[in-house]
Protein backbone atom coordinates (compact mmCIF):
# COMPACT_ATOMS: atom_id res chain seq x y z
CA UNK A 1 0.00 0.00 0.00
CA UNK A 2 2.50 2.29 1.16
CA UNK A 3 5.92 2.01 -0.56
CA UNK A 4 6.85 -0.83 -2.02
CA UNK A 5 10.60 -0.99 -0.09
CA UNK A 6 9.77 -1.51 3.22
CA UNK A 7 9.17 -4.94 4.18
CA UNK A 8 5.43 -5.23 5.62
CA UNK A 9 4.28 -4.96 9.21
CA UNK A 10 1.54 -7.33 7.82
CA UNK A 11 1.55 -9.54 5.02
CA UNK A 12 -1.99 -11.34 3.94
CA UNK A 13 -2.54 -13.34 1.38
CA UNK A 14 -4.94 -15.53 -0.02
CA UNK A 15 -7.09 -15.80 2.67
CA UNK A 16 -10.62 -17.77 2.67
CA UNK A 17 -12.87 -18.27 5.24
CA UNK A 18 -16.04 -20.51 5.03
CA UNK A 19 -18.86 -21.74 7.40
CA UNK A 20 -20.31 -24.70 6.18
CA UNK A 21 -21.10 -23.79 2.73
CA UNK A 22 -21.26 -20.40 3.04
CA UNK A 23 -18.07 -18.09 2.45
CA UNK A 24 -17.60 -15.67 4.60
CA UNK A 25 -14.27 -14.33 3.20
CA UNK A 26 -12.70 -15.12 0.08
CA UNK A 27 -9.47 -14.39 -1.88
CA UNK A 28 -8.61 -11.62 0.45
CA UNK A 29 -5.20 -9.95 0.35
CA UNK A 30 -3.75 -7.30 2.41
CA UNK A 31 -0.24 -5.39 3.27
CA UNK A 32 0.32 -3.11 5.18
CA UNK A 33 3.90 -1.09 5.94
CA UNK A 34 5.06 0.29 9.19
CA UNK A 35 3.12 3.43 10.36
CA UNK A 36 0.58 2.56 7.59
CA UNK A 37 -3.22 3.18 7.79
CA UNK A 38 -5.89 1.24 5.87
CA UNK A 39 -9.52 1.33 6.26
CA UNK A 40 -11.45 -1.89 5.11
CA UNK A 41 -15.03 -0.65 5.14
CA UNK A 42 -17.93 -2.31 3.89
CA UNK A 43 -21.98 -3.05 4.79
CA UNK A 44 -22.59 -5.37 7.94
CA UNK A 45 -21.84 -9.17 6.75
CA UNK A 46 -19.05 -7.88 3.90
CA UNK A 47 -16.94 -10.28 5.89
CA UNK A 48 -14.63 -7.41 7.08
CA UNK A 49 -14.64 -8.29 10.85
CA UNK A 50 -14.22 -11.93 10.35
CA UNK A 51 -11.11 -10.95 8.16
CA UNK A 52 -9.91 -8.70 11.11
CA UNK A 53 -10.37 -11.83 13.44
CA UNK A 54 -8.28 -14.02 11.02
CA UNK A 55 -5.54 -11.29 11.13
CA UNK A 56 -5.37 -11.18 14.52
CA UNK A 57 -5.39 -14.77 15.00
CA UNK A 58 -8.84 -15.25 16.52
CA UNK A 59 -10.09 -17.43 13.85
CA UNK A 60 -8.39 -19.91 11.83
CA UNK A 61 -8.52 -19.29 8.00
CA UNK A 62 -9.92 -21.91 6.20
CA UNK A 63 -7.08 -20.92 3.03
CA UNK A 64 -4.79 -18.72 3.71
CA UNK A 65 -2.14 -17.00 5.15
CA UNK A 66 -1.32 -14.21 7.50
CA UNK A 67 2.21 -13.16 8.20
CA UNK A 68 3.79 -10.37 10.82
CA UNK A 69 7.57 -9.19 9.63
CA UNK A 70 7.69 -12.81 7.52
CA UNK A 71 6.63 -14.79 10.57
CA UNK A 72 3.79 -17.19 10.15
CA UNK A 73 0.43 -16.26 12.42
CA UNK A 74 -0.22 -19.51 14.37
CA UNK A 75 -3.61 -20.94 15.06
CA UNK A 76 -6.28 -20.31 17.83
CA UNK A 77 -4.97 -23.19 19.59
CA UNK A 78 -1.23 -22.63 18.94
CA UNK A 79 0.41 -22.75 22.56
CA UNK A 80 0.26 -19.90 25.04
CA UNK A 81 3.41 -19.46 24.56
CA UNK A 82 3.87 -19.15 20.60
CA UNK A 83 0.74 -17.27 20.29
CA UNK A 84 1.99 -14.49 23.41
CA UNK A 85 5.20 -14.12 21.36
CA UNK A 86 2.74 -12.67 18.57
CA UNK A 87 1.66 -9.77 21.08
CA UNK A 88 3.94 -7.46 19.83
CA UNK A 89 2.69 -8.12 16.45
CA UNK A 90 -1.14 -7.46 16.70
CA UNK A 91 -3.02 -6.10 18.90
CA UNK A 92 -7.23 -5.39 18.37
CA UNK A 93 -9.63 -3.05 19.61
CA UNK A 94 -13.50 -4.62 20.08
CA UNK A 95 -16.30 -2.60 19.20
CA UNK A 96 -18.29 -3.14 22.04
CA UNK A 97 -16.48 -0.50 24.98
CA UNK A 98 -18.73 -2.30 27.73
CA UNK A 99 -17.47 -6.10 26.92
CA UNK A 100 -13.69 -5.43 26.00
CA UNK A 101 -12.46 -4.45 29.67
CA UNK A 102 -12.96 -6.88 33.02
CA UNK A 103 -15.76 -5.76 34.82
CA UNK A 104 -13.69 -6.72 38.22
CA UNK A 105 -10.24 -5.37 37.11
CA UNK A 106 -9.68 -1.12 38.00
CA UNK A 107 -8.47 0.54 34.92
CA UNK A 108 -4.46 0.98 36.21
CA UNK A 109 -4.49 -2.88 37.26
CA UNK A 110 -5.92 -4.25 33.32
CA UNK A 111 -2.68 -2.11 32.18
CA UNK A 112 -0.22 -3.15 34.59
CA UNK A 113 -0.91 -6.43 34.39
CA UNK A 114 -0.29 -6.67 30.49
CA UNK A 115 3.00 -4.65 31.21
CA UNK A 116 3.97 -6.86 33.70
CA UNK A 117 4.16 -9.64 31.61
CA UNK A 118 5.94 -8.20 28.92
CA UNK A 119 8.35 -6.00 30.25
CA UNK A 120 10.84 -6.24 32.92
CA UNK A 121 9.15 -3.19 35.15
CA UNK A 122 7.78 -3.79 38.57
CA UNK A 123 6.98 -1.64 41.52
CA UNK A 124 6.96 2.04 41.04
CA UNK A 125 8.51 2.24 37.70
CA UNK A 126 5.41 -0.01 36.14
CA UNK A 127 3.20 2.54 38.33
CA UNK A 128 4.70 5.16 36.32
CA UNK A 129 4.67 3.70 32.94
CA UNK A 130 1.02 2.31 33.74
CA UNK A 131 0.38 5.94 34.02
CA UNK A 132 2.29 7.33 31.30
CA UNK A 133 0.19 5.56 29.15
CA UNK A 134 -2.88 6.51 30.58
CA UNK A 135 -2.16 10.31 30.56
CA UNK A 136 -1.42 9.71 27.00
CA UNK A 137 -4.84 8.72 26.41
CA UNK A 138 -6.42 11.29 28.00
CA UNK A 139 -7.29 9.79 31.13
CA UNK A 140 -7.09 10.89 34.66
CA UNK A 141 -5.26 9.39 37.79
CA UNK A 142 -9.26 9.23 39.28
CA UNK A 143 -10.13 6.98 36.60
CA UNK A 144 -7.36 4.93 36.49
CA UNK A 145 -8.38 4.30 40.17
CA UNK A 146 -11.60 3.48 39.04
CA UNK A 147 -13.84 0.33 37.77
CA UNK A 148 -14.71 -0.04 33.94
CA UNK A 149 -18.30 0.55 35.63
CA UNK A 150 -17.71 4.04 36.25
CA UNK A 151 -16.58 5.14 32.90
CA UNK A 152 -18.32 5.98 29.94
CA UNK A 153 -18.24 4.37 26.38
CA UNK A 154 -15.82 6.60 25.39
CA UNK A 155 -13.26 6.31 28.37
CA UNK A 156 -13.45 2.67 28.06
CA UNK A 157 -12.25 2.81 24.89
CA UNK A 158 -9.69 5.04 25.73
CA UNK A 159 -8.21 2.11 28.32
CA UNK A 160 -8.84 -0.63 25.78
CA UNK A 161 -6.35 1.09 23.13
CA UNK A 162 -3.74 2.09 25.55
CA UNK A 163 -3.95 -1.76 26.56
CA UNK A 164 -3.42 -2.36 23.07
CA UNK A 165 -0.41 0.10 22.75
CA UNK A 166 1.18 -1.13 25.51
CA UNK A 167 2.80 -3.84 24.23
CA UNK A 168 4.02 -1.60 20.98
CA UNK A 169 2.39 -3.63 18.29
CA UNK A 170 3.38 -3.20 14.73
CA UNK A 171 -0.80 -3.38 13.31
CA UNK A 172 -3.49 -2.22 15.39
CA UNK A 173 -6.73 -3.59 14.30
CA UNK A 174 -9.43 -1.46 15.03
CA UNK A 175 -12.75 -3.34 14.42
CA UNK A 176 -15.39 -0.74 14.46
CA UNK A 177 -13.89 0.71 17.73
CA UNK A 178 -16.07 3.88 17.81
CA UNK A 179 -18.86 2.60 15.86
CA UNK A 180 -20.52 2.76 19.47
CA UNK A 181 -19.73 5.96 20.09
CA UNK A 182 -21.35 9.15 20.24
CA UNK A 183 -20.36 11.37 17.23
CA UNK A 184 -18.32 14.18 19.69
CA UNK A 185 -16.90 11.05 21.42
CA UNK A 186 -16.14 9.14 17.91
CA UNK A 187 -14.13 12.44 16.70
CA UNK A 188 -11.91 12.60 19.93
CA UNK A 189 -10.80 9.13 19.78
CA UNK A 190 -9.91 9.42 16.10
CA UNK A 191 -8.00 12.18 16.98
CA UNK A 192 -6.29 10.27 20.00
CA UNK A 193 -5.52 7.33 17.55
CA UNK A 194 -3.87 10.12 14.74
CA UNK A 195 -1.86 11.12 17.58
CA UNK A 196 -0.76 8.46 18.74
CA UNK A 197 0.25 6.75 15.25
CA UNK A 198 2.45 10.06 15.27
CA UNK A 199 4.46 9.05 17.94
CA UNK A 200 4.86 5.36 16.86
CA UNK A 201 5.46 3.57 13.60
CA UNK A 202 2.37 1.07 14.55
CA UNK A 203 0.08 0.29 11.13
CA UNK A 204 -3.50 0.67 11.73
CA UNK A 205 -6.12 -1.44 10.06
CA UNK A 206 -9.38 0.28 10.71
CA UNK A 207 -12.18 -1.48 10.37
CA UNK A 208 -15.68 0.29 9.61
CA UNK A 209 -18.78 0.80 7.89
CA UNK A 210 -18.93 4.66 8.24
CA UNK A 211 -17.29 5.92 5.30
CA UNK A 212 -17.39 9.77 7.02
CA UNK A 213 -14.80 9.06 9.44
CA UNK A 214 -12.45 7.03 7.41
CA UNK A 215 -10.83 10.03 5.70
CA UNK A 216 -9.53 11.39 8.75
CA UNK A 217 -7.43 8.30 9.91
CA UNK A 218 -6.53 6.45 6.85
CA UNK A 219 -4.59 7.18 3.71
CA UNK A 220 -5.62 3.86 2.27
CA UNK A 221 -8.60 2.22 1.61
CA UNK A 222 -10.21 -1.39 0.71
CA UNK A 223 -13.56 -1.62 0.00
CA UNK A 224 -15.29 -5.42 0.87
CA UNK A 225 -18.49 -6.57 -0.80
CA UNK A 226 -19.53 -10.19 0.01
CA UNK A 227 -16.43 -11.58 0.91
CA UNK A 228 -14.35 -10.25 -1.57
CA UNK A 229 -12.21 -6.91 -1.79
CA UNK A 230 -13.75 -5.02 -4.99
CA UNK A 231 -11.79 -1.66 -4.92
CA UNK A 232 -8.78 -0.50 -3.21
CA UNK A 233 -6.21 2.76 -3.68
CA UNK A 234 -5.87 6.13 -2.05
CA UNK A 235 -8.57 6.65 0.14
CA UNK A 236 -9.15 10.19 -1.26
CA UNK A 237 -9.65 9.28 -4.43
CA UNK A 238 -10.91 6.08 -4.08
CA UNK A 239 -13.89 8.58 -2.42
CA UNK A 240 -13.81 11.32 -4.65
CA UNK A 241 -13.55 9.40 -7.82
CA UNK A 242 -14.96 5.67 -6.92
CA UNK A 243 -14.39 2.51 -9.53
CA UNK A 244 -17.14 0.47 -8.45
CA UNK A 245 -20.48 0.79 -8.55
CA UNK A 246 -21.11 -0.44 -5.15
CA UNK A 247 -18.70 1.63 -3.61
CA UNK A 248 -20.12 4.89 -5.18
CA UNK A 249 -23.80 3.58 -3.96
CA UNK A 250 -21.89 3.02 -0.09
CA UNK A 251 -20.42 7.11 -0.37
CA UNK A 252 -24.05 8.22 -1.82
CA UNK A 253 -25.56 6.68 1.37
CA UNK A 254 -23.39 8.14 3.61
CA UNK A 255 -25.27 11.31 4.77
CA UNK A 256 -23.59 14.79 4.68
CA UNK A 257 -24.64 18.41 4.68
CA UNK A 258 -27.27 18.95 2.01
CA UNK A 259 -28.34 15.37 2.20
CA UNK A 260 -31.89 14.20 1.71
CA UNK A 261 -32.60 10.78 1.75
CA UNK A 262 -33.92 9.53 -1.63
CA UNK A 263 -37.16 7.03 -2.51
CA UNK A 264 -35.88 4.19 -3.78
CA UNK A 265 -31.98 5.61 -4.59
CA UNK A 266 -30.43 4.81 -7.67
CA UNK A 267 -27.02 2.99 -7.85
CA UNK B 1 -27.35 30.09 36.54
CA UNK B 2 -29.53 26.95 36.51
CA UNK B 3 -32.33 26.68 38.49
CA UNK B 4 -32.38 23.99 39.74
CA UNK B 5 -30.55 22.76 43.39
CA UNK B 6 -28.71 19.40 43.68
CA UNK B 7 -30.56 17.74 46.69
CA UNK B 8 -28.33 15.59 48.42
CA UNK B 9 -29.63 11.75 48.20
CA UNK B 10 -31.66 10.43 50.80
CA UNK B 11 -29.53 9.40 53.79
CA UNK B 12 -26.25 8.76 51.55
CA UNK B 13 -23.90 10.04 54.28
CA UNK B 14 -25.14 8.43 58.00
CA UNK B 15 -24.15 4.94 57.83
CA UNK B 16 -27.41 4.35 58.67
CA UNK B 17 -29.00 5.41 55.82
CA UNK B 18 -26.72 3.60 53.78
CA UNK B 19 -27.77 0.69 55.55
CA UNK B 20 -31.41 1.41 54.91
CA UNK B 21 -31.09 1.89 51.23
CA UNK B 22 -29.20 -0.93 50.81
CA UNK B 23 -31.86 -2.55 52.79
CA UNK B 24 -34.62 -0.77 50.89
CA UNK B 25 -36.99 -3.71 49.43
CA UNK B 26 -34.53 -6.42 50.44
CA UNK B 27 -36.96 -7.69 53.64
CA UNK B 28 -37.47 -10.94 52.47
CA UNK B 29 -33.47 -12.16 52.05
CA UNK B 30 -32.18 -10.12 54.97
CA UNK B 31 -35.21 -12.43 57.41
CA UNK B 32 -33.43 -15.14 55.86
CA UNK B 33 -29.81 -14.91 56.09
CA UNK B 34 -30.72 -13.63 60.04
CA UNK B 35 -32.58 -16.74 60.38
CA UNK B 36 -29.41 -18.44 58.37
CA UNK B 37 -26.68 -16.72 60.98
CA UNK B 38 -28.75 -17.31 64.10
CA UNK B 39 -29.04 -21.03 63.51
CA UNK B 40 -24.96 -20.60 62.87
CA UNK B 41 -24.23 -18.79 65.96
CA UNK B 42 -26.80 -21.48 67.72
CA UNK B 43 -24.46 -24.14 66.13
CA UNK B 44 -21.20 -22.68 66.97
CA UNK B 45 -22.26 -21.99 70.65
CA UNK B 46 -24.31 -24.50 71.18
CA UNK B 47 -22.68 -25.42 74.58
CA UNK B 48 -23.10 -21.93 75.75
CA UNK B 49 -26.81 -22.09 75.04
CA UNK B 50 -27.93 -25.15 75.93
CA UNK B 51 -29.62 -25.27 79.30
CA UNK B 52 -29.09 -29.47 79.52
CA UNK B 53 -26.41 -31.82 78.33
CA UNK B 54 -27.83 -33.01 75.06
CA UNK B 55 -27.41 -36.71 76.32
CA UNK B 56 -28.48 -36.17 79.82
CA UNK B 57 -31.07 -39.28 80.38
CA UNK B 58 -33.08 -38.17 83.06
CA UNK B 59 -35.44 -41.36 83.56
CA UNK B 60 -37.79 -39.14 85.82
CA UNK B 61 -38.83 -36.59 83.15
CA UNK B 62 -39.45 -38.92 80.12
CA UNK B 63 -42.04 -37.32 77.34
CA UNK B 64 -42.60 -34.35 78.76
CA UNK B 65 -44.12 -31.53 77.30
CA UNK B 66 -43.46 -28.15 77.33
CA UNK B 67 -42.34 -26.29 80.90
CA UNK B 68 -40.34 -24.13 82.49
CA UNK B 69 -37.30 -26.62 83.02
CA UNK B 70 -37.27 -27.82 79.51
CA UNK B 71 -39.09 -25.28 77.56
CA UNK B 72 -39.80 -27.62 74.29
CA UNK B 73 -40.04 -30.97 76.25
CA UNK B 74 -37.96 -34.04 76.79
CA UNK B 75 -37.98 -37.05 74.62
CA UNK B 76 -38.75 -40.29 75.20
CA UNK B 77 -35.21 -41.06 77.54
CA UNK B 78 -35.93 -37.65 79.00
CA UNK B 79 -33.20 -35.75 77.45
CA UNK B 80 -34.23 -32.04 76.66
CA UNK B 81 -35.12 -31.27 73.19
CA UNK B 82 -34.44 -27.49 72.98
CA UNK B 83 -30.05 -28.66 74.40
CA UNK B 84 -30.47 -31.57 71.52
CA UNK B 85 -31.37 -29.35 68.63
CA UNK B 86 -28.86 -26.39 69.55
CA UNK B 87 -26.02 -29.49 69.39
CA UNK B 88 -27.57 -31.22 66.90
CA UNK B 89 -27.41 -28.02 64.35
CA UNK B 90 -23.80 -29.32 64.43
CA UNK B 91 -23.44 -31.88 62.61
CA UNK B 92 -26.67 -30.93 60.89
CA UNK B 93 -24.76 -27.77 59.63
CA UNK B 94 -21.29 -29.36 59.25
CA UNK B 95 -21.89 -32.29 57.07
CA UNK B 96 -24.10 -29.68 54.37
CA UNK B 97 -21.38 -27.35 54.38
CA UNK B 98 -18.67 -29.66 53.70
CA UNK B 99 -20.81 -30.92 50.80
CA UNK B 100 -21.39 -27.62 49.52
CA UNK B 101 -17.52 -26.65 49.86
CA UNK B 102 -16.40 -29.64 48.10
CA UNK B 103 -19.49 -29.36 45.30
CA UNK B 104 -18.96 -25.74 44.87
CA UNK B 105 -14.96 -25.97 44.66
CA UNK B 106 -14.76 -29.13 42.53
CA UNK B 107 -17.87 -28.02 40.51
CA UNK B 108 -16.39 -24.91 39.40
CA UNK B 109 -12.81 -26.36 38.66
CA UNK B 110 -14.50 -28.59 35.97
CA UNK B 111 -16.86 -26.13 34.60
CA UNK B 112 -14.16 -23.58 33.72
CA UNK B 113 -11.39 -25.90 32.74
CA UNK B 114 -14.48 -27.26 30.57
CA UNK B 115 -15.96 -24.43 29.31
CA UNK B 116 -11.83 -23.12 28.88
CA UNK B 117 -10.41 -25.73 26.93
CA UNK B 118 -13.59 -26.87 24.93
CA UNK B 119 -13.06 -29.68 22.42
CA UNK B 120 -13.14 -34.17 24.35
CA UNK B 121 -12.94 -32.85 27.57
CA UNK B 122 -15.76 -30.60 28.05
CA UNK B 123 -17.76 -33.38 25.91
CA UNK B 124 -16.42 -36.34 28.79
CA UNK B 125 -17.16 -33.66 31.55
CA UNK B 126 -20.53 -32.78 30.29
CA UNK B 127 -21.20 -36.42 30.24
CA UNK B 128 -20.12 -37.28 32.97
CA UNK B 129 -22.02 -34.73 34.83
CA UNK B 130 -25.42 -35.27 32.77
CA UNK B 131 -24.79 -39.00 34.34
CA UNK B 132 -24.45 -37.67 38.05
CA UNK B 133 -27.32 -35.27 37.72
CA UNK B 134 -29.76 -38.36 36.48
CA UNK B 135 -29.22 -40.17 40.50
CA UNK B 136 -30.98 -38.43 43.08
CA UNK B 137 -28.50 -37.01 45.67
CA UNK B 138 -30.28 -39.78 48.82
CA UNK B 139 -30.22 -43.14 46.23
CA UNK B 140 -26.63 -42.10 45.75
CA UNK B 141 -25.94 -41.75 49.38
CA UNK B 142 -27.85 -45.04 50.08
CA UNK B 143 -26.08 -47.29 47.76
CA UNK B 144 -22.79 -45.39 49.01
CA UNK B 145 -24.15 -46.57 52.30
CA UNK B 146 -25.21 -50.44 51.11
CA UNK B 147 -20.87 -50.40 50.09
CA UNK B 148 -18.77 -48.90 52.65
CA UNK B 149 -21.18 -48.55 55.42
CA UNK B 150 -23.39 -46.21 57.47
CA UNK B 151 -22.14 -43.01 58.47
CA UNK B 152 -22.00 -39.40 58.40
CA UNK B 153 -19.07 -39.30 56.23
CA UNK B 154 -20.27 -41.62 53.67
CA UNK B 155 -23.25 -39.00 53.30
CA UNK B 156 -20.53 -36.11 52.85
CA UNK B 157 -18.96 -37.94 49.69
CA UNK B 158 -21.30 -39.04 47.99
CA UNK B 159 -23.57 -36.50 48.37
CA UNK B 160 -20.57 -34.18 47.16
CA UNK B 161 -20.32 -35.84 44.28
CA UNK B 162 -24.44 -35.88 43.99
CA UNK B 163 -24.35 -31.84 44.13
CA UNK B 164 -21.40 -31.10 41.27
CA UNK B 165 -23.49 -31.06 38.37
CA UNK B 166 -25.99 -28.44 40.47
CA UNK B 167 -23.15 -26.06 40.55
CA UNK B 168 -20.71 -27.36 37.55
CA UNK B 169 -23.92 -27.32 34.91
CA UNK B 170 -24.68 -23.76 35.29
CA UNK B 171 -21.01 -22.49 36.04
CA UNK B 172 -20.20 -24.23 33.12
CA UNK B 173 -22.51 -22.23 30.59
CA UNK B 174 -21.75 -19.16 32.24
CA UNK B 175 -18.06 -19.63 32.18
CA UNK B 176 -18.78 -20.26 28.42
CA UNK B 177 -20.71 -17.02 28.05
CA UNK B 178 -17.92 -14.98 29.77
CA UNK B 179 -15.38 -16.98 27.74
CA UNK B 180 -17.24 -15.19 24.26
CA UNK B 181 -16.58 -11.57 25.56
CA UNK B 182 -14.00 -9.70 23.79
CA UNK B 183 -12.30 -8.95 26.47
CA UNK B 184 -11.33 -12.72 26.65
CA UNK B 185 -9.96 -12.47 23.19
CA UNK B 186 -8.13 -9.18 24.18
CA UNK B 187 -6.39 -10.83 27.08
CA UNK B 188 -5.56 -14.10 24.85
CA UNK B 189 -4.31 -11.77 22.37
CA UNK B 190 -2.44 -9.68 24.86
CA UNK B 191 -0.26 -12.67 25.99
CA UNK B 192 -1.46 -13.47 29.03
CA UNK B 193 -1.79 -17.19 29.65
CA UNK B 194 -5.14 -19.75 29.61
CA UNK B 195 -4.46 -20.48 33.26
CA UNK B 196 -4.34 -16.55 34.22
CA UNK B 197 -6.96 -15.63 32.37
CA UNK B 198 -9.01 -18.53 34.09
CA UNK B 199 -7.77 -17.66 37.33
CA UNK B 200 -7.75 -14.13 37.44
CA UNK B 201 -10.17 -12.81 35.01
CA UNK B 202 -12.80 -15.33 34.43
CA UNK B 203 -13.23 -16.67 38.37
CA UNK B 204 -13.78 -13.34 39.52
CA UNK B 205 -16.34 -12.84 37.49
CA UNK B 206 -18.02 -15.83 38.28
CA UNK B 207 -17.78 -16.29 41.60
CA UNK B 208 -21.29 -13.88 42.16
CA UNK B 209 -22.76 -17.44 40.10
CA UNK B 210 -21.04 -19.78 42.33
CA UNK B 211 -22.12 -18.22 46.03
CA UNK B 212 -25.99 -17.66 44.90
CA UNK B 213 -26.05 -21.80 43.75
CA UNK B 214 -23.83 -23.21 46.92
CA UNK B 215 -26.68 -20.60 48.88
CA UNK B 216 -29.52 -22.49 47.49
CA UNK B 217 -27.44 -26.20 47.50
CA UNK B 218 -27.01 -25.59 50.84
CA UNK B 219 -30.30 -25.68 52.02
CA UNK B 220 -31.12 -28.86 49.48
CA UNK B 221 -27.91 -30.83 50.75
CA UNK B 222 -29.04 -29.99 54.45
CA UNK B 223 -32.40 -31.80 53.59
CA UNK B 224 -30.62 -34.94 52.14
CA UNK B 225 -28.29 -35.38 54.70
CA UNK B 226 -31.34 -34.67 57.36
CA UNK B 227 -33.16 -37.82 55.29
CA UNK B 228 -30.30 -40.03 55.04
CA UNK B 229 -29.70 -39.78 58.56
CA UNK B 230 -33.94 -40.23 59.33
CA UNK B 231 -33.18 -43.54 57.54
CA UNK B 232 -31.04 -44.35 60.01
CA UNK B 233 -28.05 -44.47 57.55
CA UNK B 234 -25.88 -41.28 58.75
CA UNK B 235 -25.59 -40.05 62.63
CA UNK B 236 -26.10 -42.60 64.30
CA UNK B 237 -27.67 -42.26 68.17
CA UNK B 238 -26.79 -40.76 70.40
CA UNK B 239 -25.55 -38.22 69.04
CA UNK B 240 -28.08 -35.11 68.31
CA UNK B 241 -28.82 -34.05 64.94
CA UNK B 242 -31.92 -32.86 63.26
CA UNK B 243 -33.00 -35.50 60.90
CA UNK B 244 -32.33 -38.42 63.48
CA UNK B 245 -34.25 -36.66 65.81
CA UNK B 246 -37.26 -36.43 63.51
CA UNK B 247 -36.81 -40.14 63.18
CA UNK B 248 -36.68 -40.51 67.09
CA UNK B 249 -39.77 -38.77 68.18
CA UNK B 250 -41.72 -40.55 64.99
CA UNK B 251 -43.13 -43.24 67.33
CA UNK B 252 -44.23 -40.31 69.88
CA UNK B 253 -46.33 -38.70 67.03
CA UNK B 254 -48.58 -41.31 68.09
CA UNK B 255 -48.55 -41.66 71.33
CA UNK B 256 -49.61 -37.87 71.41
CA UNK B 257 -45.98 -36.59 72.31
CA UNK B 258 -44.79 -35.07 68.76
CA UNK B 259 -42.67 -32.60 70.59
CA UNK B 260 -39.36 -34.03 69.48
CA UNK B 261 -40.32 -34.57 65.42
CA UNK B 262 -42.44 -31.54 65.60
CA UNK B 263 -39.74 -28.89 66.43
CA UNK B 264 -36.72 -31.07 64.62
CA UNK B 265 -38.90 -31.26 61.48
CA UNK B 266 -39.73 -27.82 62.64
CA UNK B 267 -36.11 -26.37 62.36
CA UNK B 268 -34.96 -28.54 59.30
CA UNK B 269 -37.78 -26.92 57.35
CA UNK B 270 -37.37 -22.94 58.63
CA UNK B 271 -33.89 -23.46 57.61
CA UNK B 272 -33.89 -25.32 54.54
CA UNK B 273 -36.69 -22.43 52.81
CA UNK B 274 -34.37 -19.13 54.54
CA UNK B 275 -31.28 -20.97 52.51
CA UNK B 276 -33.55 -20.12 49.83
CA UNK B 277 -35.04 -17.49 49.91
CA UNK B 278 -31.61 -16.07 50.87
CA UNK B 279 -30.17 -17.71 47.46
CA UNK B 280 -32.70 -15.77 45.32
CA UNK B 281 -32.08 -12.54 47.20
CA UNK B 282 -28.79 -12.99 46.56
CA UNK B 283 -29.17 -13.83 43.02
CA UNK B 284 -31.35 -10.67 42.80
CA UNK B 285 -28.52 -8.34 43.93
CA UNK B 286 -25.43 -10.13 42.17
CA UNK B 287 -26.76 -11.55 39.15
CA UNK B 288 -29.11 -8.45 38.76
CA UNK B 289 -31.89 -11.17 37.89
CA UNK B 290 -34.89 -13.82 39.47
CA UNK B 291 -34.71 -16.81 39.12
Amino acid sequence: MADAGAPAALEAAGLRKTYGDFVAVEDVGLSLAPGASLALVGESGSGKTTTARMIAGLEAPTAGTVRFDGRVLPGRRARTAVRGSFAGDVQMVFQDPYASLDRHQRVADSISEVLAHHTDLRGSALARRTAELLDQVGLTAGQARSLPRALSGGQRQRVAIARAVAVRPRVLVLDEAVAALDVSVQAQIVTLLRELREQSDTAYLFITHDLGIVQHICEDIAVMHRGRIIERGRTLSVLERPGAAYTRKLIDSVPRRGWTPKRGATA
Amino acid sequence: MSAYQSVPAAGGRLPLGRVRALARGQGVPIAAGTVVALVVLAAVFAPLLAPYDPNAVDPLAVSQGSSAAHWLGTDDTGRDILSRLLYGARPSLLAPALITLTAGLAGTALAVSAAWLGGWYDRVVSAFLDLVFGFPGLVLAVVGAAVFGAGLDIAVITLSLAYLPYIARVVRSAALRERALPYVSALGLLGLSGRRICLRHLLPNLLPLVLVQATTSFGYTMLDVAAFSFIGLGTQPPTAEWGLMVANGAPGIIAGQPEQSLYAGLVIVVFVIACNLLGSGLSRRLLGEDR
